[in-house]
């Protein structure tokens, strides 16, 4: 085995770059970096929960968005009905996108490929739709968070330095769970129903409920991403659970690499970089944007992290 | 009774556009195993070559026919230029590929056009109600949109049922390598079914113009709903595809007029009318839910390959 891989190398150098960025942050008194990150890091949670199921499990869930809604709207509903205290507010988000993810994954397990895609996506849509359909809580123009979840002291939720603490800390919690479940024996038996269902049951073991456990699992995780961005952004409202919105998040888990560790990571930095870049750049960066995604689709095989494994060998 | 049989044409004539729409997916679908995100976004193509063309020309129809025109000819350039790499590749591909081409097509659109909406007036002789009962007018063209759907619709049928092409089609759908085997030039098959399915889309788009406006993003919301009806129909079956559209169709536009009244005999007003809405919108996605959880293949399944 080698010691040295260009991709060990790489994340490494982007790990490290996570950790050091307030720093950096503070020093050039560049805010707006920080507020930057701290959006890719709680997306890079929700797409390292998105590859648990896809990359791991071979569920291709098309509506993986509906868990940040879900969580963003537990804190924000909370907040409103006067409940500020986050050891409350994000046991709440959690539950509720376990429970959802319950409900959702039992029904939509029954199916497979192109139809499983579609009906998670259907059931977004109708998490879409109620939370449009909240007059109490902003209906369709969102509920705004008027105060940050309070952690008694714990910690500072509107100090940036120290959410963005909280958000990576978050990040590097759930990447340790996935790394510690995927190479457990439930997360062996996970991948072998990726690769063949029928012979894994033949051996005996009950698909459905490792991937409905597996699927809970990272529902749950998502929904942590969703409480964290309401905290971000002061704010929650349907569109965070729009389709667009699960897509998103499918094409960082495919740009970064499916089925690894960091890849997620590093294709939600990519991504939103990216397109923070190209805004700049350009009114119209999706121009750019869209036959970009296309290229890496045609070409770019294993996304990122397969890139980086091929430039190891090469 | 008015509204009733109102309601119920309405629920027939957007069940139709939909089937327009879920037609070309679904052969698209069916017979190239491809997932075209980005069917909505050559509907909105649709509507606004038709309004541009319509401007031009000065004519209603001249303009509808040159927009069509201009979908397939879109569609062809599409398949060959993109989309036929993706043949064969994993589905999570192609769902990446087409969301990608979505937000390129949404993008163009607005900088070709602009960000505001376009309008695409109707000639004076479609605006006309015409009594359908005694006491009963529909407007004419809503009318017109049921006529166009329903010809389309057979043709449709007659042309994959009866023609030769239909039959290489059919062919293709079941067996790709064998046809090719047997010297038929699949590419160009594909490329055509993939063209025509273009031009029912833009069909959907231009036809639903003048009714709503022409913007960026119209085509992402009825493109859901073309998904929900080729999986409640059974994917790649354009018999299910027609059965499932006009049930949605129906479902959607009579829970959307008669649920808030029916809600309310029940709940409060207030409680009524904010529930009502959101459960109108959301009462397709139950449907297609149920189906999935009782017949997950959907329920009229095309032949297995």
């Amino acid at each position: 085995m080698k010691t040295f891989s260009v991709s060990k190398a790489v994340t490494a150098l982007m790990l490290a770059g996570l950790v050091v960025l307030p720093l950096y942050s503070n020093l050039s008194g560049n805010v707006f970096i920080l507020t930057l990150f701290t959006r890719i890091v709680i997306l890079a949670l929700a797409a390292a929960s998105l590859n648990l199921i896809m990359g791991f499990g071979g569920m291709m869930s098309f509506g993986h968005a509906a868990y940040l809604g879900i969580g963003g709207y537990a804190v924000g509903m909370l907040a409103q009905e006067g409940i500020g205290s986050g050891f409350i507010q994000f046991p709440v988000a959690l539950a509720a996108s376990a429970i959802y993810a319950l409900v959702i994954g039992t029904l939509s397990l029954r199916t497979r490929g192109v139809y499983f895609i579609m009906i998670t996506l259907a059931f977004a849509q109708m998490a879409y739709y109620v939370a449009s359909g909240l007059a109490r809580y902003g209906g369709d123009d969102g509920l705004t968070v008027y105060k940050r979840s309070d952690f008694s002291g714990l910690i500072n939720l509107s100090n940036r330095t120290q959410f963005y603490y909280l958000c990576l800390a978050c990040l590097f919690a759930v990447i340790f769970l996935i790394w510690r479940i995927v190479n457990s024996r439930f997360g062996l038996v996970v991948q072998g129903l990726r690769s063949n269902e029928q012979r894994m049951q033949a051996i005996g073991f009950p698909a459905k409920r490792y991937q409905l456990v597996c699927f809970v699992i990272s529902g749950t995780m998502c929904g942590l991403a969703g409480a964290l961005l309401a905290n971000n952004t002061d704010f929650v409202s349907p569109a965070v659970m729009y389709w667009t919105r699960s897509g998103d998040l499918m094409v960082m888990v495919i740009l970064g690499g499916m089925g690894t560790l960091f890849g997620p990571v590093m294709g939600a930095v990519v991504y939103l970089l990216l397109e923070e870049f190209l805004s700049q750049l350009t009114e119209y960066w999706a121009l750019i944007m869209g036959p970009l995604l296309l290229l890496i689709v045609l070409f770019g095989r294993g996304g990122i992290m397969g890139l980086l494994g091929r430039l190891n060998r090469g | 009774m008015l509204l009733v049989v109102e309601q119920f044409l309405n629920g027939l004539q957007f069940g139709l556009l939909l089937f327009l729409l879920a037609a070309g997916l679904t052969l698209v679908f069916g017979i190239m195993d491809l997932v075209n995100l980005a069917h909505g976004s050559l509907y909105m193509m649709g509507a606004y070559f038709a309004a541009t063309f319509a401007a031009w020309t000065g004519s209603f129809l001249l303009g509808a026919l040159l927009a069509l025109g201009a979908t397939l000819v879109l569609g062809i350039v599409l398949e060959m230029s993109a989309l036929r790499h993706l043949y064969g590749r994993d589905h999570l591909d192609h769902v990446l590929a087409t969301f990608g081409l979505i937000l390129f097509f949404n993008e163009a659109v607005r900088l070709i056009w602009g960000p505001a909406g376009l309008a695409l007036p109707l000639p004076a002789w479609l605006t006309v109600p015409v009594p359908i009962l005694p006491g009963i007018h529909y407007p004419a063209y809503r009318l017109a949109i049921i006529v166009v759907a329903l010809l389309v619709a057979l043709l449709l049928y007659l042309g994959v049922m009866r023609t030769r092409i239909g039959m290489l089609i059919r062919a293709g759908a079941s067996n790709r390598e064998m046809i090719g085997a047997l010297g038929i030039n699949i590419k160009l098959l594909y490329t055509l079914v993939f063209g025509l399915g273009a031009a029912l889309a833009g069909l959907a788009g231009m036809m639903q113009a003048p009714i709503l406006t022409v913007q960026i993003g119209m085509g992402e919301n009825i493109l859901i709903l073309a998904f929900v009806i080729i999986v409640i129909g059974g994917i790649g079956s354009i018999r299910g595809a027609f059965l499932a559209a006009i049930f949605v169709g129906m479902i959607d536009t009579l829970g959307r007029a008669f649920l808030p009244n029916l809600l309310r005999q029940v709940l409060s007003g207030a409680a009524a009318s904010t529930a009502a809405p959101a459960l109108s919108s959301m009462l397709i996605y139950l449907l297609m839910a149920i189906v999935l959880v009782v017949r997950p293949e959907g329920l009229f399944p095309a032949n297995r390959r």
